[in-house]
């Protein structure tokens, strides 16, 4: 019925609602006053590690991080 | 399943016919009994079977809607990382609604509104404050009650002005520049949010 309604102009380009509001969130946390930009940006630090298994064994895994050489 | 396939959606065609179609109670009217008609057919078919149960048997009945409004608005706005106001008790509060700025106040009819960069305030009595919300959702229930939930929200003390002009700047800049369609819906939510961030400490 309502399959015509406008989409926001992010949503035409091909990306979705959390990579938008994510996006905006980082933004506005880069516009922060000094030591509460460095906190926030802190807080959101993530750190992953992926490994794809094969034969019931783990292989090597793949490392994702803001914090480096850990 | 499918045997009773047939015999169920005749029933329910026959029921449906003789209401309008979207004639369906909403959950905060519907009683808790099970439905005796389809009760009494299960257990011809299958006597030594429990009727199965439906998702709102298990389901706590939802608050009741007071008869008369409520005097005050009971605020929740919480944050991935934090609850920054949990039960709280207000008069009004404005939402940047992505339809524009939203006042709420106690018995506002039940609403989602999702919500564009901008200022929130929270209205007890004299004291206004306020808040820049990055973006979220605002959940407005019968009750009076309205759960909010933003990304980041940060009041607009803590805000560095020459970084917001920077990153207008820079993000118009992009604007410009923009190849593909992803590069320029970035640069236009960089604008967007930067432009809601100067009117916001300017307004």
């Amino acid at each position: 019925m309502a399959s015509t309604a406008a989409v926001p102009f992010w949503r035409a380009a091909g990306m979705t609602y959390i990579t938008y509001s994510n996006i905006c969130a980082n933004l506005v946390r880069n516009c922060l006053k000094e030591p509460l930009k460095a906190e926030a940006l802190n807080r959101e630090k993530v750190h992953f590690s992926l490994s794809k298994w094969a034969g019931g064994k783990p292989e090597k895994p793949i490392l994702r991080s803001d914090t480096p050489g850990v | 399943m499918f045997r009773q396939a047939s015999r169920l959606l005749s029933r329910s065609v026959a029921a449906g016919s003789s209401k309008s179609a979207t004639a369906r109670a909403f959950s905060t009217e519907v009683p808790s009994t099970i439905d005796s008609t389809f009760v009494e057919s299960w257990k011809k078919v299958a006597p030594n079977m429990d009727p199965p149960q439906t998702p709102s048997s298990f389901m706590k009945p939802r608050p009741s809607t007071a008869s008369s409004i409520p005097t005050k608005l009971t605020v929740n706005f919480v944050l991935p990382y934090a609850s920054e106001l949990s039960g709280k008790e207000v008069d009004m509060v404005i939402i940047p609604a992505t339809t524009g700025q939203m006042g709420v106040l106690p018995g506002h009819v039940p609403t989602i509104a999702e919500l564009k960069p901008g200022i929130m305030s929270v209205h007890e009595g004299t004291d206004v404050k306020k808040y820049f919300v990055s973006s979220g959702f605002a959940f407005l229930h019968a009750n009076s009650v309205a759960d909010i939930i933003a990304v980041e929200a940060v009041p607009l003390e803590n805000i560095d002005p020459s970084q917001v002009q920077k990153g207008l700047a820079e993000f118009t800049q992009k604007l410009a520049s923009a190849a593909t369609d992803l590069e320029k819906a970035e640069a236009q939510i960089g604008v967007e949010v930067h432009s809601a961030i100067n009117a916001a400490l300017t307004g």
